[in-house]
């Protein structure tokens, strides 16, 4: 089977955002595989493992994306792609990464394709699903359950909370949601191999694609950090009184009523 | 000069990290009080392919370097220092002298189930009456038809019960009114041998410490590890490396115990402000990370120049002594820091603090190693 998995690499969780010059600090953060991605790698060894076949983890983003895709390999992927549009692409958005994966993906022939269910870094949830519809291939998300057998695919969803069962056929592409597997460590002799399993780097070029192919279809105006909780007041006297007071504020501080 | 590391360290420090904060963190305080041994994490360290970590492949090993060694011991004693320093015999004590003095035949037999986990790895060298002073050994190992008769008692010794098989010292025989003694590696399962595991110990509650009682142990000629009569020169060369591993503890529990402080000086409030708003507070923490950030610097570089090959009894004796120290002067702080709840077990300083003077003791005191040191420097 010829497995794909879209990969990201995003901000540690941990880690405190601040902005500075409307862009998010990047300075000395720590980075990871997108959470959900990590659930679509081991779902796809798993599949490997009983299915046979490869597992191709994917990333379009730049040169620093190879640490969390040596991960993927010490885990157990077979080969990494890197789409490194760094020299590029300034403002890429959704439909810049959807696009470059599925021109990488349109001859590939992938029997499945899995991508975590959001990025936790900008929250979207909307590349895999692009990348399907541009393939014109069925695609699922939320996944929490993956059965294959031969071409056909049960699958159980989380909706919500509430699950949902969808049979399916490949060729097809999942996102993986929180509860789909658990996935491993990477083992020791994984990391010591990472580095000799194949790691190829493309540029848009060589994806015969111009950077007018890819340009982003939105623009982010601001980006703003939540406003800062204050600490609580509490009200004292006559309850009628703090009714009125209560009402007061709601109107001329808070200005919600 | 280039202090980053490399793409598989930084992989294993990651991937050891998480598996410390989610497998090794949340038993450790549970296990200080019942004193049960951390059978589950090793078994699944054992899966990870991390017990054989910087030994050949050909053996089960992983073929890692004394680097990545380090980052995992930091790492598991983070967690719990009773893991961290089970790890660290496990594989400088045990696994290494094999790995360095064993014939190809001793490696295939007593290394390989050391590197899968099958066997933890023990090292036999203390005894009642020889400590620091190694050389005041008494266990004897006399030749006899092809066999060992070996008769003695070691003491303080870690994983003994969960090994399969272990190197010891013993004297072999006698020359100019010189002991001469050789290193042998013993079955646990040997008759007349006896593993008693009943020490009550002031910290490291998890890990095991065990006295050995041999009476006529026989074990086969073959199982001379190294030269006969280089028992000693064997142990020195074998402890320069445990000692990188001691280090390292001492940085991970140091590490744990800033942590843990620094985290309460900023919630707790007294006189109106955050405990880490007071100089005095501020002062402390500062000093503890400026040390802790000394004491990996010099671990990493003995480890460092172990990989390169390079001669690193110094750099180890030092890494040791100036880890292990600031290690206790670190985790006394902490609880300080905490004031009266620093000396509630709930609060995980104090046993850091109790499990960090064993790295004073341990694989040479602080008094053998600036023996070491100056010996090192031309005194
Ligand atoms: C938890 C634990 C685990 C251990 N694990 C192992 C193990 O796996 N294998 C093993 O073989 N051993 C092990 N040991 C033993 C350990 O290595 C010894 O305890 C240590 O070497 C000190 O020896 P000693 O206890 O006999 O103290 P002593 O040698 O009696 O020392 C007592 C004090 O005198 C000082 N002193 C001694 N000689 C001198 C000198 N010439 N100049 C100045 N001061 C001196 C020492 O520094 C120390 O402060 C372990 C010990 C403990 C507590
Ligand atoms: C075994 C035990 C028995 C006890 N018995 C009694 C008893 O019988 N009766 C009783 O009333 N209490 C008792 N105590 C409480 C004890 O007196 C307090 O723990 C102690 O006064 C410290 O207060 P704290 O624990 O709240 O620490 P905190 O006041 O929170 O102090 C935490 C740390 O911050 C430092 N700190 C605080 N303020 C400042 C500042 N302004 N500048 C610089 N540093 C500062 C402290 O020195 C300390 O290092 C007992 C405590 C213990 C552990």
């Amino acid at each position: 089977m010829n497995i794909y998995v879209l990969l990201k690499r995003t901000f540690d969780t941990e880690e405190k955002i601040t902005i500075s010059g409307g862009k998010i600090n990047e300075d000395g953060a720590e980075f990871i595989i997108n959470p959900y991605d990590e659930y679509a790698v081991e779902e796809a060894i798993q599949v490997r493992d009983a299915h046979g076949g490869e597992v191709t983890v994917i990333t379009v983003g730049g040169e620093d994306a190879e640490k969390q895709l040596r991960t993927a390999l010490a885990m157990g992927a077979d080969k990494a792609v890197l789409v490194n549009i760094e020299d590029d692409v300034e403002n890429g958005d959704q439909f810049t990464t959807s696009k470059i994966i599925s021109e990488y993906l349109k001859d590939k022939n992938a029997d499945l394709i899995i991508g975590g269910n959001v990025a936790i870094d900008g929250g979207s949830g909307q590349v895999a699903p692009r990348v399907a519809e541009l393939l014109n291939i069925p695609y699922v998300t939320t996944i929490t359950k993956l059965e294959i057998d031969g071409t056909n695919v049960k699958i159980v969803r989380d909706v919500e909370g509430d699950s949902e069962v969808i049979e399916t056929t490949l060729p097809l592409l999942v996102t993986a949601q929180q509860g789909l597997n658990e996935p491993r460590y990477p083992s020791l002799p994984g990391i010591m191999k990472a580095k000799k399993k194949p790691l190829d780097e493309l540029e848009l070029d060589d994806l015969d694609l111009e950077e007018d192919d890819v340009a982003a279809k939105t623009k982010t105006i601001e980006i703003f950090l939540p406003a800062q909780k204050e600490a609580g007041r509490i009200l004292n006297g006559d309850l009628s009184d703090q009714v009125k007071e209560l009402v007061q504020l709601l109107h001329t501080e808070a200005k919600v009523v | 000069m280039n202090f980053d590391l490399t793409s598989e360290q930084e992989m294993i420090r990651k991937m050891i990290r998480e598996f410390a904060d989610a497998e090794v963190a949340p038993g450790a305080y549970e296990r200080d009080k019942t004193k049960e041994f951390p059978i589950e994490p090793f078994r699944k360290l054992a899966e990870m392919g991390i017990m054989g970590l910087p030994f050949p492949e050909e053996y089960g090993g992983g073929g890692a370097d004394t680097v990545s060694f380090a980052i995992v011991v930091e790492e598991l004693s983070r967690a719990c220092g009773s893991t961290g320093i089970t790890y660290s015999a496990h594989i400088s004590l045990g696994g290494a002298p094999i790995n360095l003095f064993g014939t190809e035949e001793q490696k295939r037999e007593f290394l390989t189930p050391i590197c899968t986990g099958e066997s933890f790895g023990a090292f036999g060298l203390t005894e009642p009456n020889a400590g620091s002073d190694a050389g005041g050994t008494q266990t004897t190992a006399v030749e006899k038809d092809g066999q060992f008769v070996i008769n003695g008692s070691k003491c303080f010794i870690t994983n003994a019960s969960y090994a399969k098989h272990l190197a010891l010292t013993a004297i072999t025989d006698q020359k100019d009114g010189k002991k001469e003694i050789s290193a042998i590696i013993v079955p646990t399962d040997a008759k007349g041998f006896k593993i008693i595991d009943n020490y009550e110990k002031m910290g490291l509650n998890a890990s095991n410490t065990t006295e050995l009682v041999l009476e006529d142990v026989y074990v086969p000629t073959e199982n001379l590890l190294g030269k006969k009569g280089e028992g000693f020169k064997q142990f020195l060369i074998t402890l320069d490396g445990g000692r990188i591993g001691i280090g390292a503890m001492a940085v991970g529990i140091a590490q744990a115990a800033y942590e843990k402080a620094l985290q309460y000086a900023q919630e707790r409030k007294q006189f109106g402000r955050s405990l880490s708003q007071f100089q005095a507070i501020q002062f402390k923490l500062a000093d503890m990370a400026l040390k802790i950030e000394l004491a990996r610097t010099m671990v990493y570089k003995a480890a460092w120049l172990k990989d390169q090959g390079r001669k690193f009894s110094k750099e180890a004796s030092m890494c040791k002594l100036y880890a292990s120290e600031i290690c206790m002067e670190v985790t006394s702080q902490a609880v300080q820091i905490h004031g009266g709840y620093g000396y509630m077990k709930d609060y995980h300083v104090e046993r850091f603090m109790r499990d960090a003077k064993l790295l004073e003791i341990g694989e040479g005191t602080s008094e053998v190693q600036r023996m070491v040191i100056s010996r090192e420097i031309g005194c």
